[in-house]
């Protein structure tokens, strides 16, 4: 029998309510028992918590995996690496890889390679149309038997408005969240940076606000009008989350995301970054005022997950100049650094809050194991270090990609280890199996 | 409780199950029981419509439909005439007004009329003296369809009332569905609507069904299995992905079928895409009344252009 008590930490785990000094022991893979001063059963690993939160893994629902097709920028095994090195026991990967995930012979083939690394649980995400292209409709049954948890055409919107109401209708009948990237291309007009007063300052074409609402507002009202389901990719306006609102108040069941980078940094930081394509993200950094309204919505409970968005590129991606370059930024390592820093030791939210946006949440949005501590759910957590101060160096990145606007940047509180399926994958700077 | 059969019918036209009563329904159904057994006679001939003319015009093709009434007149002896064309006159610049109204200078007491486009033929029983009868209109209606649908279902069960009806497929464009929900739901059968719901039309429910977005849930108890042709030539692939998919999820298999009532039957209006819609095994498997409904349907036309011709339903079969 394969046990582990993990002893003397702070237990956080939302679905339950708990927040105190706990023992909890996982055997065979399940969470045994969570409780005061456990027994120690026989032939049982200890890890000594003390100082540490304890709570259930941390699931990330959007990342982009870039194998099959894109391997010089990551690899799914690099990928699970850079994902349990930043505290997260289960990953969900975008279809756009090559041949993208339009088909069940792919979806099939990411679930192989995630077993094989044996690190985070790796959940595919497939494609809404066939080869991205916002055409035709791909293989969502087929896909969804193979073990996609979701449909998205990510990083590409649904231009298409009777296509996204048929994905919505269709999607229904295997219960998929259709996860949508907002953005009216026709009104990003090329853009690479938010527009405002910072685009005209320093002379890059902008992508305004409203080219991520009205699609937003599109697409609440045809989930709406269709009773699918729909997820809002990192959202990162004031308007979008406001229509969010409108939206659930109207009764709509919409889930939504926030990056972790589009809280942390503004226009401003593009401004002072020498057009350093390292700080070009789609959607784009916002204005200060959007960025507090985006902590206003994870305050109030209007955002229901947050992200890492990872998008590895390798750095000759990002020796093109800032409108060229590619968008995206290496996150899976740097997200929960940043979540604990700015938002629970910023005073944003309690650490509660921030194991709901990380864990219970986003398992309940997708529909996946975890996202708790109850007994018989599945042995995944995150270990937290609340109190270690460590500065961002992407050269101990498990990633194999660097592309980073944190380098150098001092956070409080990290991950401290993370365990999947009762194992310790995981632990003090060290990846792997223990 | 069993629905009383009308008198006779009360409209000039057969347009629409929805402007059919129960007693009408009835009627029509009680009297192709009679009209039937002139399949099985030697000579399979009854004088009845002798001296009537009926114009098939048939704007969309249809093979199995025309056939079906063409039989059904001259069983009955009345002159036919065929009018086909996939091309609506409009292209040609004449209006369906205009077209009717070249018909009716040759005075046919019948006009058979199928369309692409819904409501066409009730549009020109409005404006012609003729008994229209709706051999499918567009996405709208195919009320001998649903008829001959309801005679082969009384063949197999005593009643129509309470019986569980199955109807899977393209039900947004399918007039086969839409007759059949109206028929049965006046007669008291229980239908549920199955298809992906880019392939249910919104609301269904207001038709009196219930709606499935997979087929297992809505086979439990089934007494009938109604598959709808998927139109390949009319999908565009925003409806659903692919055959192959809609085969794995949506395709009615020995094993699906396996989830309904042991005396299920299984019904299809035709053409038939084996390997889509229906696995073959099922299809012409012994629970199948596919061919039954073929020769059902000769009978039920046979009786509604009698009873349209004035006739009361005491002997249909040797007047």
């Amino acid at each position: 029998m394969n046990r582990l008590l993990i002893r003397n930490g702070r237990v956080v785990d939302p679905s339950q309510g708990l927040d105190q000094g706990m023992d909890v022991l996982l055997e065979d893979g399940c969470v045994a028992a969570v409780g005061e001063r456990l027994e120690t059963p026989a032939e049982t690993s200890v890890l000594d918590a003390v100082g540490l939160v304890v709570a259930p893994g941390f699931i990330d629902l959007h990342t982009h995996l870039r194998e099959p097709g894109f391997e010089y920028k990551e690899t799914i095994f690099t990928g699970c690496r850079a994902a349990v090195a930043g505290g997260f026991t289960a990953i969900c990967c975008m279809p756009d890889t090559e041949p993208v995930n339009d088909d069940p012979a792919v979806t099939g083939f990411i679930r192989e390679r995630a077993e094989q690394a044996d690190l985070a649980r790796v959940y595919p995400v497939g494609a809404i149309s066939e080869g991205l292209e916002g055409a035709e409709l791909a293989e969502i049954g087929e896909m969804a038997a193979a073990g996609a948890v979701a449909i998205s055409d990510n990083h590409r919107p649904v231009s298409n408005a009777l296509l996204m109401r048929r994905a919505l209708e269709y999607a229904r009948s295997f219960d998929l969240p259709v996860a949508v990237h907002e953005e009216d291309l026709d009104l990003s007009d090329g853009g690479s940076m938010h527009e405002g007063g910072v685009s005209t300052r320093i002379g890059l074409r902008g992508i305004p606000s409203s080219a991520e609402d009205v699609m937003v507002a599109r697409d609440l009202l045809l989930a709406e009008f269709t009773g699918g389901r729909l997820h809002l990719c990192h959202l990162s306006t004031s308007t979008a989350l406001d229509l969010v609102r409108v939206a659930r108040r109207r009764g709509l069941a919409v889930s939504c995301e926030v990056a972790a980078h589009q809280f942390v940094l503004t226009d401003e930081d593009v401004a002072g970054a020498n057009y350093d394509p390292n700080w070009k993200t789609n959607p784009p950094l916002r204005d200060a005022a959007e960025v507090e309204s985006i902590l206003q919505a994870i305050y109030d409970g209007t955002v229901d997950a947050i992200v890492s968005d990872h998008e590895p590129h390798h750095a000759d991606d990002k020796e093109l100049d800032f409108s060229d370059a590619p968008a995206g930024i290496v996150g899976l390592e740097t997200a929960v650094p940043l979540a604990l820093d700015r938002l629970v030791h910023g005073r944003v939210i309690g650490l509660m809050q921030l194991v709901r946006l990380m864990s219970t949440r986003p398992a309940e949005v997708f529909g996946l194991p975890g996202g708790s501590l109850r007994e018989g759910a599945p042995a995944d957590l995150t270990l937290l270090d609340l109190r270690v101060l460590r500065t961002v160096d992407p050269e101990s990145f498990e990633s194999s990609a660097r592309n980073t606007p944190f380098a150098g940047m001092r956070l409080k509180g990290w991950p401290a280890a993370t365990i999947v399926g009762g194992k310790i994958v995981w632990q003090g700077g060290r990846v792997g199996p223990r | 409780m069993a629905v009383e059969k009308a008198e006779a019918l009360t409209g000039k036209d057969v347009v629409g199950i929805d402007r059919l009563s129960a007693g009408e329904i009835q009627l029509i159904l009680e009297t192709a029981d009679e009209l039937l057994e002139v399949a099985r006679r030697p000579i399979k001939k009854v004088p009845t419509l002798r001296g009537y003319t009926v114009v098939n015009l048939f704007m969309e093709p249809s093979t199995r439909t025309r056939f079906s009434f063409e039989v059904a007149e001259k069983r009955l002896s009345a002159d036919t005439l065929n009018f086909s064309s996939s091309s609506s006159s409009v292209t040609k610049g004449e209006t369906l007004f205009d077209t009717a109204r070249n018909l009716m200078a040759m005075a046919p007491d019948f006009i058979v009329i199928r369309h692409a486009n819904s409501g066409a033929p009730h549009r020109l029983a409005e404006v012609i003296p003729a008994s229209i009868i709706n051999a499918g209109d567009g996405i709208n209606e195919h009320p001998t369809q649903a008829l001959l649908d309801a005679f082969t279902m009384r063949q197999r069960f005593d009643s129509l009332e309470g019986l569980k009806v199955v109807i899977a497929g393209d039900i947004r464009h399918s007039r086969v569905a839409r007759s059949n929900a109206f028929l049965l739901d006046k007669m008291g059968a229980e239908v549920r609507f199955v298809a992906p719901a880019s392939l249910l039309p919104r609301e269904a429910e207001d038709l009196g069904v219930s709606t499935f977005v997979r087929l297992e849930p809505a086979l439990e108890g089934a007494d009938v299995v109604m598959m709808l042709r998927i139109q390949l030539e009319r999908q565009s692939k925003m409806n659903f992905p692919s055959m192959r998919e809609y085969f794995d999820f949506f395709a009615l298999t020995p094993e699906r079928l396996a989830l309904a009532a042991e005396h299920a039957v299984v019904m299809h209006p035709g053409p038939m895409n084996r390997g889509v819609e229906i696995d073959s095994v099922v299809a012409d498997g012994a629970q199948s009344v596919i061919l039954e409904q073929v020769t059902n349907g000769v009978a039920i036309r046979m009786a509604i252009l009698y009873l349209l011709a004035g006739g009361r339903s005491e002997s249909p079969s040797d007047s």
